[in-house]
């Protein structure tokens, strides 16, 4: 028998007994951080290949969505800060070892060009819209003439964005459930599904509804073979990941990851796409929003399991 | 210079002397420590070991706190002396989620603080208060570049280990076993 406390009364509040110091703010600023990368990822993407006309929710419409995410999620990341009125202390550097680093400044990058991205098409949103200032007006002219410059700033942002969340996380080796770098690429897929499925949701267009079910099918497939991935390779690992892999695998976590994230955020929403296409009318709410909820089920529960799981005690 | 402490667990007794005087060296607030007292309990009667470990900040040489910190606030001294900058730290607890010994807290006033080896005293060429107080005098403190010093000459003729070495973190904590 093997067993260890500590003696000197150490109750340290929110470490002791389980870390737990990151509550509901950072797994909603990461589901908000990867729908609004999933969406201008696409908006910018179809921009490129000179579909704007063809997939025109994603390009026009859908990144609206993207500002009201990024600036949600910014005010939930700052929520979380402890020493708030020191946050400016983040742009006063950029540390390249620091994730976190990177992900201030490439969100500081990202807002404001997906409001300039949407403010671009507003006379196409709203008709007879007019800008209050004739400056504005040069601006959006400028904005327009080099739109597809935008397109490739923006499309490798978003990549970074949906991508920086999950590095971040494998970044803490103290964690052992983060510490996989498959973490990563999971998050940007999963970020890139939310994204495709809001689109999917607020398209009128039948052919752009047909290529972005085909698109979101192919992001679930990916999503899954990553978390299968994910979780043999946390079974192949040291103890400390063997551990860990165990709250999924009959630990206090298996029920809500596989009803909530794997069965219903995914595998379900998947089929009843696949039944769509093949004849069967379903109402896109449904997938979409089990889509949506997965990925935000998905990373409450991977914030809160990682914080549990640890080397020492 | 490289600052380490080596802690004789065949000599502490657990009276938590440490704990108290590093509170109240540092001022830390109520309901947090710097540093602690572990004890690690091996077999059942008659058969049992018990090892006692005075634990706190290893100030680790691969340091992931450091490494994760996107405003530098926490930061290397000289000596390898990790410290936080207070005014720097936005208190995200980046570092309290990368160390793999759980020595940091968040401090009420909103910074992230931990043990600091009493830098303000060891600039002074005193000892960190929980090795001046240890009434066994099982803690070692000093340079691991000097050749005379008492830590180097200790760690040179005992056995010792480090906390979770596998965490990568090349810690400067030693446990004399």
């Amino acid at each position: 028998m093997k067993e260890e406390l500590f003696v000197s009364g150490r109750a340290i509040p929110n470490i002791d007994p389980y870390l737990n110091i990151w509550h509901w703010q950072i797994p909603l600023y990461l589901f908000l951080g990867g729908l609004a990368a999933g969406i201008m990822f696409f908006a910018a993407l179809f921009t490129i290949m000179g579909k704007e006309n063809e997939m025109s929710t994603a390009v026009k419409k859908a990144p609206i969505i993207a500002p009201i995410a990024l600036v949600l999620g910014l005010l939930a990341l700052l929520l979380d800060l402890k020493h708030k009125l020191y946050f400016w202390q983040l742009y006063t550097t950029i540390r390249y070892q620091s994730p976190m680093s990177w992900g201030a400044w490439v969100l500081m990058a990202i807002t404001p060009l997906s409001m300039i991205w949407v403010a671009s098409y507003m006379k196409e949103l709203i008709p007879g819209w007019k800008w209050k200032n004739s400056l504005l007006d040069s601006f959006e002219a400028f904005i327009i003439k080099y739109r597809l410059w935008m397109a490739w700033i923006i499309i490798v942002l978003s990549v970074i964005l949906g991508i920086y969340t999950g590095i971040l996380l494998s970044a803490f080796n103290a964690r052992p459930l983060w510490n996989t770098s498959i973490l990563g690429p999971l998050f940007l897929v999963s970020g890139m599904s939310t994204g495709a499925a809001t689109i999917l949701l607020m398209s009128k267009s039948h052919e752009e509804r047909r290529t972005m079910s085909w698109i979101d099918l192919l992001l679930i497939v990916v999503e899954l073979f990553f978390i299968t991935h994910l979780i043999m390779g946390m079974k192949a690992g040291s103890q400390v990941q063997i551990d860990a892999a165990a709250l999924f695998l009959g630990g206090e976590f298996t029920a809500v990851f596989w009803v909530f994230v794997i069965v219903l955020g995914l595998v379900f929403p998947a089929v009843l796409e696949v039944l769509e296409r093949i004849g069967y009318h379903i109402p896109v709410i449904i997938p979409v929003i089990l889509i949506l909820l997965g990925g935000l089920m998905f990373r409450f529960i991977m914030v809160e399991a990682g914080q549990i799981t640890r080397y020492l005690y | 210079m490289r600052y380490a402490m080596a802690i004789d667990t065949l000599k502490c007794v657990g009276c938590s002397d440490c704990v108290v005087a590093c509170q109240l060296e540092n001022n830390v607030p109520i309901g947090f420590c710097r540093d602690w007292v572990t004890e690690t309990v091996d077999g059942s009667y008659p058969n049992v070991e018990i090892e006692l470990r005075s634990e706190r900040c290893n100030h680790c040489d691969n340091s992931p706190c450091v490494r994760c910190c996107p405003t530098g606030a926490s930061h290397i001294e000289d000596g390898g002396i990790v410290l936080v900058t207070q005014d720097k730290c936005i208190g995200c607890g980046a570092c309290i989620q990368s160390c793999p010994y759980d020595a940091r807290y968040s401090h009420p006033e909103g910074y992230v603080d931990k043990c600091t080896f009493c830098i303000h005293r060891v600039r002074k060429g005193e000892k960190p208060a929980c090795v001046a107080v240890c009434p066994t005098k099982c803690m070692y403190f000093g340079d691991l570049d000097d050749p005379n010093s008492e830590i180097t000459n200790i760690l040179k003729n005992r056995k010792f280990k480090a906390l979770a070495p596998e965490a990568g973190t090349n810690p400067h904590i030693f446990y004399l076993i």
